[in-house]
């Protein structure tokens, strides 16, 4: 195993690839990165509108020079059609958090799905003691939502890792 | 492809897959058979148009089926079992892939209703070979058999060429579908395929990228400032077959060529040009060159640590620009101040074009070449011969046109120190997997995918040890390969290391055992004979050549001194212009 990368002195970068969807490609995907010694953060698959072909984001933590490299690698796997490196600014990041946590009294439950609300989050599930909330945002956002939870006990939580897409040009 | 037209016939996986080796040139196959791969083996017995060559063992058959490979241009075909079988491949998998030769592996494996069982001999070699093949493919239906053939070949084959390994299930192999012929021009046509979809995107794996025009332009620049070249030659003028452009681009700009082990052979071995091997054994002119170039220009060469040693001094005074196919080779392990992406004949054809006038650089040449090109070796003590001598008398005596391939070691340096090799192809030697035990299936390749040629297949007394099981081949077949072994008794390479970083303790690299190599070359039914001193050589040397005719291969243990070391050398990570050994 490799130690985890010193993640200071480097960036976070968002990689979009589509690639053909049949069997092997994510393991194809996931040991080039691991053989070229890159860890990655977060990971997302499905396909696009053609159903043929499976669309990935990849975020991992890099430099310029790295991940132009990187690029170049995975632009060899014959399945890929196509890799880019989205620029934060121009795109769109979003991913999906489903937590569980305790609420055992009203007031807990009242003060977590005000919180939810204020997040534009959605109550799922409540049983007697646990809500289970959906939230939607940026990992920034997810990340925030979560610390805000910490004090009434998480039980159980879920993110699906970013995807993410271009603006359009205005 | 589904279309059927009234050429298509019914037929089973077995045949349809010969089917399509026909298709694409293949006459040749180097392989092992087994359970799982029993059906192919049945149907290749209706097809004597097609030679097997069973090696064996697998590993052989892998090598020779690179050594074919590289001497005849051609893409390579080996078969092999399920497990064992096809595990057995997998250095000669990474071999090829290392060195970016055309090999297409074709092993089959269990029934599709036995997967994932652990069943007898299941192996998931596709995820084995991942990282070493440029592509691999399970192929679970006969539907999709032809296509994934035609692919196959046309991956290995185009762009930067490699490995791919093609895993057919054995149901597949007896399952029948329509079949009908297509041309691989053809099939690069078809709308549809794979194919289409790589080279109307410029993939990497099949397609040259548009060569950036502005590039060369700069480039053609660069050239007219510099006063002191230096061209790298790369296995990818080999493989480009550039090596004509690559001796009119060095001619004209006049500029001195240093040479990577992948590269040898695509520039003439006796060019004045030519300063030899660059890196860890580099000659003292191109490693001097190097270091005080302005203009390095590195063509179909990574910059392997061999070559750089330590990156951050690599030729410090140079602008260095990098032309390969291979984007992903780019500012990898050197940071290039140029670079030129795609096939590297059409990048030379295109610079030569704009060259703003042919060069005179005799200041700089006078200062390169004021290094010696060559080693100086001492005079041999009593009962032994130096690597000089034994490489001296091959050269005068063997052809000129001679295919050498090599095991790894002390002897693959001192061979391709020595040889003065002419045409890509010539030298086979595994420079970037290090493989001991290629030389003798990639000399059986060679020899059978060039019969008129004589082969020269240079060994130790480590490397031969590994593989010489293939002797049995080479007998049977009637291939009269040549074998020079240089038995120090050592793994010399290695002891080389010990004696210099490692204090003279040499922990387990003396090789003072058997077996006796003559008789080894009679239990063969192949010519073996001792030699310690140049009389003897040169008289066995010239009775080899001369008996080519009986088809009986040579082995010719040479004995040289335990000793004897690679020169120059620097050690790894130094600076390219420290010599530890000159
Ligand atoms: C399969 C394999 N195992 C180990 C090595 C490490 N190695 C590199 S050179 C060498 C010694 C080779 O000995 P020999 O074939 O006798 O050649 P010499 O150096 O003596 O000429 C060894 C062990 C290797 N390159 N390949
Ligand atoms: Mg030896």
């Amino acid at each position: 195993m490799q130690a985890k990368e010193n993640t200071q002195n480097l960036k976070r970068y968002t990689i979009v690839t589509e690639m053909d969807n049949e069997a092997g490609v994510l393991s194809q995907l996931a040991h080039l990165f691991s053989r070229k010694g890159y860890n990655i953060e977060t990971i997302a698959a499905g396909w696009t509108v053609d159903q043929n072909v499976t669309r990935f984001t990849i975020e991992i933590f890099s430099d310029d020079d790295r991940i132009k490299l990187l690029c170049a690698q995975l632009r060899k796997l014959v399945p890929i059609h196509y890799v880019e490196i989205l620029d934060p600014s121009k795109s769109i990041r979003r991913e999906l958090m489903l937590v569980r946590v305790h609420a055992a009294d009203r007031s807990a439950r009242n003060e977590i799905i005000q919180i939810a609300n204020i997040f534009r989050g959605s109550v799922i599930d409540i049983t007697p003691d646990s809500i289970t909330l959906s939230v939607t945002g940026d990992d920034q956002k997810t990340s925030a939502f979560e610390s805000l939870l910490k004090e009434f006990g998480i039980i159980e939580l879920a993110r699906t890792g970013i995807v993410a897409i271009e603006r359009g040009e205005m | 492809m589904t279309n059927i037209n009234n050429t298509s016939k019914k037929l089973n996986g077995s045949e349809i897959l010969i089917q399509c080796l026909i298709e694409q040139g293949v006459d040749t196959i180097f392989g092992y058979p087994g359970g799982a791969i029993l059906n192919v083996y049945d149907k290749l017995y209706d097809h004597k148009e097609i030679k097997h060559i069973l090696t064996a063992h697998e590993q052989g058959a892998s090598h020779a089926a690179d050594g074919y490979a590289r001497s005849t241009g051609k893409v390579g075909v080996c078969f092999a079992t399920s497990g064992p079988g096809s595990t057995n491949l997998t250095t000669g998998v990474a071999t090829a892939y290392m060195d970016s030769s055309p090999v297409v592996f074709i092993t089959c494996n269990v029934n599709s209703d036995l997967i994932g069982r652990d069943s007898f001999q299941e192996v998931d070699i596709t995820g084995v070979t991942l990282p070493i093949t440029k592509c691999s493919y399970i192929v679970s239906n006969v539907e999709n058999l032809a296509d994934t053939v035609r692919e196959a070949f046309a991956i290995a084959r185009s762009g930067r060429p490699g490995p791919v390994l093609i895993d057919i299930q054995k149901n597949v192999t007896a399952s029948e579908c329509e079949y009908y012929p297509v041309t691989p021009e053809e099939y690069f046509m078809t709308a549809g395929t794979r194919i289409q979809r790589l080279k109307s995107t410029h993939h990497p794996s099949v397609g040259y990228p548009d060569i950036n025009l502005e590039a060369i332009d700069e480039l053609a620049e660069l050239i007219d400032k510099s006063e002191k070249p230096l061209l790298i030659c790369g296995g990818g003028v080999v493989r480009a077959k550039a090596s004509q452009e690559f001796r009119t681009l060095a001619a004209r700009i006049d500029s001195p060529v240093a040479i990577t082990v992948m590269g040898g052979g695509a520039f003439p071995g006796d060019s004045p040009l030519k300063t030899g091997m660059i890196g860890m054994h580099g000659s003292q002119a191109s490693n001097m060159a190097c270091d005080a170039c302005d203009l390095l220009i590195a063509v179909g060469c990574r910059f392997s640590d061999r070559v750089t040693l330590n990156p951050a001094g690599f030729a410090k005074n140079a602008k260095i620009v990098h032309i390969d196919i291979d984007a992903s080779e780019i500012n990898k392990n050197v940071m290039t101040d140029l670079s030129i992406i795609g096939d590297a004949k059409k990048i030379l054809n295109l610079l030569l074009a704009k060259l703003k006038r042919d060069k005179k650089n005799d200041a700089w040449k006078n200062y390169v070449f004021s290094f010696k090109r060559e080693t100086e070796y001492d005079d041999p003590e009593e009962g032994n011969l130096t690597p000089k001598q034994i490489l001296s008398a091959a050269a005068e005596i063997l052809p000129q046109d001679t295919i050498v391939t090599t095991d790894v070691g002390q002897h693959q340096m001192w061979a391709i120190q020595h040889f003065k090799f002419d045409y890509p192809g010539q030298l086979i030697t595994s420079g970037g997997f290090g493989t001991m035990g290629f030389g003798l299936g990639a000399a059986i390749g060679a020899q059978v995918g060039n019969p008129d040629k004589t082969v020269l297949h240079v060994t130790g007394d480590g490397s031969f040890r590994m593989n010489c099981h293939e002797l049995c081949t080479e007998e049977y077949y009637k291939l009269p390969i040549i074998t020079l072994l240089f038995n120090n008794s050592t793994l010399g390479m290695v002891r080389q290391w010990q004696h210099l970083i490692y204090h003279e303790r040499y922990s387990q690299t003396t090789l003072d055992r058997g077996p006796d190599f003559e008789k080894l070359a009679e239990a063969y039914g192949v010519h073996g004979r001792k030699v310690t001193d140049v009389a003897t050589l040169r008289e066995v040397l010239k009775e080899a050549v001369a008996s080519r005719a009986d088809g009986k291969g040579w082995i010719i243990d040479c004995r040289i001194d335990i000793d004897e070391m690679v020169r120059p050398m620097v050690g790894g990570n130094s600076f390219i212009a420290n010599f530890m050994l000159d």
